[in-house]
């Protein structure tokens, strides 16, 4: 197949990929993760699992990006250590 | 630090899936398994939303919006544009539910199935048409409650992974995201093959299935351990079974947290326990005999 030239370029409609960071699903949160890091062992089965990509790996443990966790509490019900509690969110 | 699974995250936080998504979960699995080198064509489902609504986009590759009848024809299209200009490198995959796959874009999958078109098809089967409030598909399981079937479904689902098995295609699997590393490397594996590769996620919808969202990733591994959606792989027409449990579950088990599943009275739980139980003996029997 003949090789074309690229075409010319269309008008940008995406602004930037991986933008919807703007916004900050906390707010969706009625109950919020707190994890008992004396307890944790670090399988990082709760960063696996997190719908919302918002558990980090700063080092061998797991840090809860709380801008973005919308509390559904799947982390607490996966992690096996069972040192993850969910704890009612405080009034806004 | 090691970790099972790539670190990197090319599903961005801030995206529109409801709390506990089984889908977005799949979806940053499966990109960890083909990574950057991917663009995506996405028919109408829930992730027509949770892409995010532009300008924005809730991914760090591209992604082309079809209609629902379409999408496979559109991959092909985007294929062919990659390989005019020399790229053989990038993976074009669509990311459907199960509305588009079962119904309304079955022609156009099984159109480029069959021409063996260069692509990876994934449908994240949530057994219902969800974006849309609950309607039954050809993926919603009998007895199931849906906006559309209040008192039950009264038809079997479709056999999906049959079908495609009928196209001779050159790679097929089920995917769960409660085993992510055996997720990730279907996903890899699948990127490093030619010609029509087909991969089926199970995807839990907390609204649509009437659960707490904390049992996501428990109902999609119990869905494996009851032998509701058992793991495997048919590469080449060779088949393997990723996991066979010694004893499958009681079907009740994963039937129980759902509400859609409430107006199922004993008799018709006995009719679905014999033919998971039947379908796994046959998925045994086709081990044996490989
Ligand atoms: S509660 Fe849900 S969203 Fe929040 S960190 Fe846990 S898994 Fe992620
Ligand atoms: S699942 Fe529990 S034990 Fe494992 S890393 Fe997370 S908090 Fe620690
Ligand atoms: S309706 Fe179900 S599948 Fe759709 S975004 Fe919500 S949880 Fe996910």
């Amino acid at each position: 197949m003949p090789r074309l030239e690229p075409p010319q370029r269309l008008p940008r409609i995406i602004s930037s990929p991986g933008s919807t960071t703007f916004n900050r699903t906390s707010s969706w949160r009625n109950l919020v993760p707190r994890i008992d890091l004396a307890l944790c062992t670090g399988c990082l089965l709760c960063w696996k699992f997190c719908p919302e990509a918002c558990v980090g790996l700063p080092g061998p443990k797991p840090e809860i990006g709380m801008d973005y966790c919308k509390g559904c509490g799947v982390c607490a019900q996966e992690c096996p250590a069972e040192c993850i509690s969910m704890d009612q969110e405080a009034e806004a | 630090m090691k970790t099972s699974i790539p670190q990197e995250e090319l599903l961005r936080s801030g995206h529109q899936a409801c709390q506990g998504c089984a889908s977005t979960v799949a979806m940053r699995y499966a990109l960890k398994g083909l990574g950057r080198r991917t663009i995506i064509v996405v028919p109408a489902c829930c992730w027509t939303v949770i892409s995010g609504a532009a300008p924005n986009s809730s991914l760090d590759v591209p992604l082309l919006h079809a209609p629902f009848a379409s999408a496979a024809a559109t991959a092909c299209g985007v294929k062919a544009g990659l390989q005019a200009r020399g790229d053989e490198e990038t993976t074009v995959m669509v990311w459907a539910g199960d509305g588009s796959t079962y119904d309304i874009g079955l022609q156009s999958w099984s159109g480029a199935a069959e021409r063996g078109e260069d692509m990876l098809y994934v449908c994240y089967d949530n057994e219902a048409y969800m974006n849309t409030g609950v309607q039954r598909s050809g993926a919603t399981p009998m007895g199931v409650w849906t906006m559309t079937t209040p008192d039950g479904n009264r038809r079997p689902k479709k056999d999906l992974d049959a079908l495609l098995e009928a196209h001779h295609i050159s790679y097929a699997a089920t995917a769960s995201i409660a085993y992510p590393e055996d997720f990730v490397r279907k996903f890899a594996k699948a990127r490093a093959i030619k010609g029509f590769r087909f991969i089926r996620v199970f995807s839990p919808c907390p609204p649509g299935w009437k659960y707490d969202p904390d049992k996501t990733v428990d109902l999609a591994r119990l869905a494996v351990l009851t032998g509701v959606f058992p793991l495997y792989e048919i590469e080449a027409g060779a088949f393997r079974l990723n996991l066979a449990p010694a004893k499958l579950k009681p079907l009740a088990e994963y039937l129980a947290p759902q509400g859609r599943y409430k107006g199922l009275d004993p008799e018709a739980l006995a009719r679905e326990q014999g033919s998971v139980t039947e379908r796994w003996q046959r998925l045994l029997a086709r081990k044996a005999a490989s």
